[in-house]
């Protein structure tokens, strides 16, 4: 099985005047971990709306488990697993009633439906909370319980729309530990999108959206090869003497970030021996980074996924409320 | 097409589980609908609040309003008959009114608490999920109905075994016109608020018009021609009909607190009534529908 298993040509979708997503295309191959980066309001969730048919591209074409989402809509939906950023549950129903209306919808056939259901409950943890109400349930629960729900019918794809937001550090954490670990069981593929830098280096590969285009995609390794330089730190007795040194001596266009004299070299564990050797100024201290995708981001579309979000945030609005009057 | 995937063992399940995900189609939409309805009657079992409230207005127009002005309005009933037993085919109609609406309500709930998509994103036909609401709902108000059933004999009606089949199939067909009416509006209505707000005020129009709380004669008739466009007239006067075929009333006596429904002068027969609700139930069905075929 070769053939790709999410396969998108120039999409668009346009709300009204706002074009959300601007001519994209990638493609997924089976058994990836792909995951789309990028600031709120970027144009992930429209995309992940599309492919998992929720919404109509304006043009283009987008491809999910070898259906066309447009015009094969109901058998996608069969081959898809969906967690949506916000809750789905019922939350008056048991853990169990919810994945049995599940199976129901989706047609699980009933002798499969009480293995399966274990199985999916086992590797999420909740076995043991099957018959107690939803509404018991903490928000890390939940958010497994949604899982274990769209594993039920066994999909080829799994879509993941902020799988860990507005979950606490460890609770984001355990559900990586859950995903991770399905992954090794499930014979499945998993899309998701989050702008958390942290969890992007959890995908086999990364496409980084903004302004509703790919700017890059790539492994996550690639991506922080592409940018290239380590980050080199250090703090001296006299930094601006230092820096002059560095300037004359290597060329290179030191600056002080928090507090110490920062630069960019190609290789940091192989330039730091030099710099002891040759630097006359006395070196305290020293450290070298690996660029993150902090930085990937940063090198691509000129800021910092922070600054994006903030700068995103009135284009999302107009863009929540076109999706509204739209519906 | 099938779609088959194997599981690799997990710790406590040593067999792969194979899923077979079967095609769209009349079975996968009987079993979409059943468990649509089957969560209605769960729904219902676990909320025995909602179960009781509802019961307090009917309870209150049949014992504490009825019995208030079974003095005052015995005085244009035939003798032996009680005002309780000339309100009691309304007040059933009204326990399931409230019921039925508020079944569809859970509508609006479950797009404010994401549940909707959850049914709204699954391979099965939308019809599928609006036929099962409907049925839900028009079963847990039936419940709600046979409850006030059950206290008929404190309104004088008989427990006869016919009348009460023929009343449950009565309100069967009106609760299942009511909750596919409140289904469209639900398609509509994005906010609980205005959504209880606009059913508030259609409910008791319905009732009052519907002839619930006085025989449909000699009226003026600006109040005659109203009477007849409220689709909860047809339900009240087959109810009432069958109430007073199982009593030993005069005809004559019969003829004066349960005429016969006209339409300028002439006797619309009671299947014809029954018929005619039956059909406001498939259109606003159908409405109900077409609208959840739109939404996304």
């Amino acid at each position: 099985m070769s053939e790709p298993v999410v396969l998108v040509n120039d999409l668009v979708k346009r709300y009204g005047e706002v074009e959300a997503v601007r001519g994209i295309g990638f493609e997924v191959e089976p058994g990836e971990t792909f995951g789309f980066l990028g600031p709120n309001g970027a144009g992930k969730s429209t995309t992940i709306k599309i492919l998992c048919t929720l919404a109509d591209p304006t043009s283009g074409t987008a491809r999910v488990a070898g259906y066309d989402v447009r015009r094969q809509r109901d058998t996608v939906r069969r081959n898809i697993g969906l967690v949506f950023q916000d809750t789905t549950l019922d939350s008056y129903l048991t853990g169990e009633q919810n994945l049995r209306f599940h199976a129901d919808l989706y047609g699980v056939p009933k002798n499969q439906f009480g293995p399966r259901m274990r199985q999916v409950l086992e590797m999420v943890n909740l076995w043991d909370r099957r018959n107690a109400e939803v509404a018991t349930y903490s928000g890390g629960m939940k958010r497994r319980l949604e899982i274990a729900r769209g594993l039920l019918h066994a999909p080829r794809v799994l879509f993941l729309d902020e799988p860990t937001v507005g979950l606490d550090p460890q609770t984001r954490s355990s559900i990586w530990e859950y995903i991770n670990d399905l992954k090794k069981r499930e014979d499945i593929t998993i899309f998701l999108t989050t702008h958390y830098m942290d969890e992007a280096e959890n995908c086999d590969r990364i496409a980084i959206i903004d302004h509703g285009k790919i700017v890059a995609i790539d492994t996550p390794e690639n991506l922080k090869a592409s940018v290239g330089k380590d980050r080199v730190q250090i703090s001296t007795n006299d930094d601006q003497a230092a820096m002059r040194e560095l300037k004359e001596r290597f060329g290179l266009d030191a600056a002080i970030h928090e507090g110490m004299v920062t630069f960019n070299v190609e290789s940091g564990e192989h330039f730091v021996p030099q710099l002891f050797a040759e630097l006359t100024e006395q070196i305290k201290s020293v450290s070298v980074a690996r660029p993150s995708l902090d930085d990937v981001f940063m090198s691509y579309t000129g800021k910092t996924i922070r600054d994006a979000e903030a700068t995103a945030g009135d284009r999302n609005r107009a863009h929540i409320m076109a999706f509204r009057r739209g519906r | 097409m099938a779609i088959e995937v194997t599981d690799r063992s997990v710790d406590h399940v040593t067999e792969a589980i194979r899923v077979a995900v079967p095609d769209k189609g009349l079975r996968q939409d009987l079993r979409a609908i059943s468990i649509v309805w089957r969560r209605e009657l769960i729904r219902f079992r676990s909320d025995r609040l909602r179960a009781i409230t509802s019961l307090v207005q009917p309870v209150l127009f049949l014992f504490v309003l009825g019995t208030g002005l079974s003095s005052l309005a015995s005085h244009g009933l035939p003798a032996g008959i009680d005002f309780r037993t000339f309100i009691y085919p309304g007040v059933l109609s009204m326990s399931v009114l409230f019921t039925a609406i508020f079944s569809a309500a859970s509508i609006v709930w479950d797009r404010e608490f994401g549940f909707l998509r959850e049914m709204l994103v699954a391979p099965v036909s939308r019809s599928a999920l609006v036929i099962g609401k409907c049925l839900g709902g028009a079963t847990v108000s039936t419940f709600q109905g046979i409850v006030i059933l059950a206290l008929a004999g404190l309104a004088h009606v008989p427990y006869d075994p016919v009348l009460f089949l023929t009343v449950i199939g009565e309100l069967l067909l009106l609760s299942f016109t009511l909750t596919a009416f409140g289904v469209m509006m639900a398609a509509r209505i994005k906010q609980i608020q205005a959504f209880m707000a606009l059913t508030q005020m259609l409910v008791m129009p319905l009732f009052f018009l519907s002839g619930a709380l006085y025989p449909l004669r000699g009226l003026p008739a600006w109040l005659t021609v109203l009477t007849r466009f409220d689709p909860l007239t047809y339900i009240v006067y087959p109810m009432r009909h069958a109430v007073f075929t199982h009593l030993s009333v005069s005809p004559l006596a019969s003829a004066e607190i349960s005429p016969a429904l006209t339409w300028f002068g002439w006797a619309v027969p009671v299947g014809l009534s029954l018929g005619m609700v039956a059909v406001m139930g498939a259109v606003l069905l159908g409405i109900a529908i077409v609208e959840f075929q739109k939404t996304e």
